[in-house]
């Protein structure tokens, strides 16, 4: 059985198509979202529905802090750009968008496969998973084989050998990395709706549960339309800008 | 632990036929294969890690990497990877066995003449460049674990140390002593470092060193300040241990043994060119030198070694391209300064980007026989010498250093054919030829067409824009 993986689809509907249908194409017949839906773009909506279809098709799907702050007016702990984002997307939502916000949850788990946006460890206080310190602290909380987040925004693989403390891995995408269940990993997936990593294609990652191997992708996707949404939305241009230039 | 394995068992369809050796890291056992599989038709054998309680952790680990590093390559230089076991159920891995020699056959008779170093040598980095390209470094190269088959090519086995750039390095910071085999392992993977194949360059320079002396460049010592002297300490001249060796293959070893790996050669591929052409080998105080490097070049060399910081490099082949082997197909028989011009400019454009790039100049030219007049010998010889000063002149204005120049005349009646098995021979990655001429018929039977068509690497044909 083969899960797909997004991440920090940020209400860009090109970017979560496109890596929605690579994903079929390379047989999924899983989802899991990993957090942050909304914020930044300009297609909440029509993101939401996407992932609100796939949930009802049993889809895990958990709550991102963009998500979360959509919900709760007043909280500004982000930037200005990020904030007026949160501000449009806020006022657009219909009341069966923010309730289907609403009903995520912040973790989920399916055996020894754990699901977070940001780290395992106090998930609320949306911590980034940047170093090999933030990643031993939300393997040892979810206590799980797997672990699969988003938050931060390239992708990473974090991995335990026989030292307490795991070894980041920056990893080529395309490649199927053999992740056995004697070991503990945990993946950054990379994200589906604003990379920024000098590459504008969007990530996503493939779980091959029979082979235990991962997969991390890139998917080029219509980032001009995306952008030019952005912009016509009134949105601030440095959220179009990061798209064209992928970072 | 999965009870022991016998003749005659079966294991995931594979037969057990005989055990053929039991080493310290686990059982080697040839076997048949599962029936139904026509596709494996090699001798195979099946490797079995000693797992359990009492072995040491390396031994899992080892395991876990030769079978991801092992099962991601191929080619005529590694053996053909079969299957692998379920860890948790019953590892082992199956593949084909190779029948040829060890190299343990050859360096238990060193010293050998130089000829057969330099033979063994250019096959040994062959196959080194062979997995480099695949994003993998060997590290654990010795004569134990390179298997010579009987046409000459060089076999790299047991990958348990070794590295793929495309997946997590399970032995990074696992372990903190020094992996690899004391007389081999380079300066840099004394500290742990594990992305570089000039290490394996490295170990290459001290197998030939092995080859040619009979002796290991820096012994086989035993303690981490032992295996340190060598970020700073250059071994005994081989031409002091063995006055027969000439200075250009001394020149090749102590290059490929250089402390720092900026300095060695920056890829196998050109270690196997020079050991193919020794005539074409620049030789400096390196290869002339018969004592070690006085107390002044040691200190500055202890000081730098303090100070060693390797360069962050994210995959082997980042390094090889800029390592690249460019050949120039220049038609000296054929002279035409335009045509030549052109070429020059794309060869320079190219010469330009990265100064580790050498470039060997080749023509290939009617054999001497096919020519009339003196005897056929002297005729020959005129002729190539003829070629050759036509060939450096052509290069002249690329002002290339010595050191990354080469010069080539081929006699062949098949100059496609000869330039094909130039390129297949000394790792060539790019040729650069010319197109023929606008007015000549019959484009389809010309050589760069052929050479474009056939050539292992890229080609490049270039003309001079029309009208």
């Amino acid at each position: 059985m083969k899960l797909a993986l997004l991440a920090d689809l940020h209400a860009n509907l090109e970017g979560a198509t496109a890596c929605l249908e690579h994903a079929r194409e390379q047989g999924a017949e899983a989802f899991a979202f990993l957090g942050d839906l909304v914020g930044y773009g300009a297609d909440p909506e029509a993101v939401l529905d996407l992932v609100a279809a796939e949930a009802a098709a049993g889809a895990v799907v958990v709550r991102g802090n963009h998500d979360a702050a959509v919900l709760a007016a007043g909280a500004d702990t982000m930037n200005r750009a990020a904030e007026a984002a949160l501000d449009w997307t806020r006022a657009r939502l219909s009341e069966r968008h923010r309730a289907f916000l609403a009903g995520l949850p912040l973790e989920a788990r399916q055996g020894e496969v754990h699901f977070v946006h940001a780290s395992a460890d106090r998930p609320a206080d949306w911590t980034y998973v940047c170093d090999p310190l933030r990643a031993e602290q939300s393997l040892v909380a979810a206590g799980a084989t797997w672990v699969f987040s988003g938050h931060v925004h390239e992708p990473m693989l974090y991995y335990l050998g026989s030292t307490p403390r795991p070894l980041g891995f920056k990893p080529v995408p395309g490649v199927a990395i053999p992740v056995p269940a004697h070991r503990r990993w945990l993946a950054i997936v990379g994200s589906a709706g604003q990379p920024r990593d000098g590459n504008t294609a969007a990530c996503y990652a493939l779980l091959d549960r029979a082979r235990s191997t991962l997969t991390f992708h890139r998917v080029p996707y219509d980032w001009a339309r995306a952008a030019a949404k952005i912009r016509a939305a009134g949105l601030p241009e440095s959220l179009a800008r990061r798209l064209e230039r992928g970072e | 632990m999965s009870p022991t394995i016998e003749p005659g068992m079966v294991i995931d369809g594979f037969r057990v036929l005989e055990r053929l050796h039991a080493g310290g890291q686990g059982v080697i056992y040839r076997v048949a294969p599962p029936p139904g599989r026509p596709d494996l038709d090699v001798p195979l054998l099946m490797k079995v890690p000693r797992l359990g309680p009492g072995e040491p952790s390396e031994t899992v680990v080892t395991y876990e990497v030769e079978q991801t590093v092992h099962a991601a390559l191929s080619g005529p230089h590694v053996p053909r990877f079969v299957a692998a076991g379920d860890l948790a159920r019953r590892p082992y891995v199956v593949m084909e066995e190779i029948l040829g020699r060890s190299l343990r056959a050859w360096t238990d008779e060193a010293p050998l003449a130089p000829e057969e170093v330099a033979r063994l040598g250019a096959a040994v980095a062959t196959a080194l460049q062979a997995i480099h390209v695949q994003e993998v470094v060997h590290l654990d190269v010795k004569p134990s674990n390179v298997i010579i088959r009987p046409d000459g090519r060089a076999v790299l086995v047991d990958f348990g140390l070794a590295r793929h750039a495309h997946y997590p390095d399970l032995l990074a910071e696992e372990f903190r002593h020094p992996m690899g085999s004391a007389p081999y392992i380079s300066p840099e993977q004394v500290l742990g470092v594990r992305w570089d194949p000039r290490s394996d360059v490295f170990a290459l320079g001290a197998l030939l060193y092995q080859l040619a002396t009979g002796h290991y460049p820096h012994g086989s010592p035993t303690t981490p300040g032992g295996l340190r002297r060598r970020l700073w300490h250059m071994p005994m001249s081989p031409r002091r241990l063995q006055p027969g060796i000439p200075e250009w293959l001394q020149e090749v070893i102590l290059r490929c043994l250089e402390p720092q790996a900026a300095n060695r050669y920056a890829s196998a591929a050109q270690v196997a060119a020079d050991l193919a052409h020794p005539d074409q080998v620049t030789v400096g105080e390196r290869g002339r030198r018969l004592r070690r490097p006085g107390v002044g070049t040691l200190l500055k060399r202890w000081i730098m070694a303090t100070g060693y910081e390797p360069s962050p490099l994210e995959r082997p082949s980042q390094q090889l391209v800029g390592a690249s082997i460019v050949v120039a197909a220049v038609a000296t028989a054929h002279r035409n300064e335009q045509r030549f011009q052109v070429l020059r400019d794309v060869v320079k454009r190219l010469m330009a980007m990265d100064p580790d790039r050498r470039l060997s100049c080749v023509t290939v030219i009617r054999p001497s026989s096919d020519l009339a007049g003196g005897t056929e010998e002297e005729a020959g010889t005129s002729q190539r010498i003829k070629h050759l000063v036509l060939l450096r002149n052509w290069a002249e204005p690329l002002g290339l250093p010595a050191e990354r120049l080469s010069f080539h005349v081929i006699e062949s009646g098949d100059p496609a054919a000869a330039l094909l098995e130039f390129a297949k021979v000394n790792p060539v990655d790019h040729i650069v030829i010319g197109a023929p001429p606008a007015d000549v018929p019959l484009k389809g039977a010309f050589v760069s067409t052929r050479v474009a068509a056939e050539a292992p690497c890229s080609v490049t044909v270039v003309r001079p824009r029309a009208g």
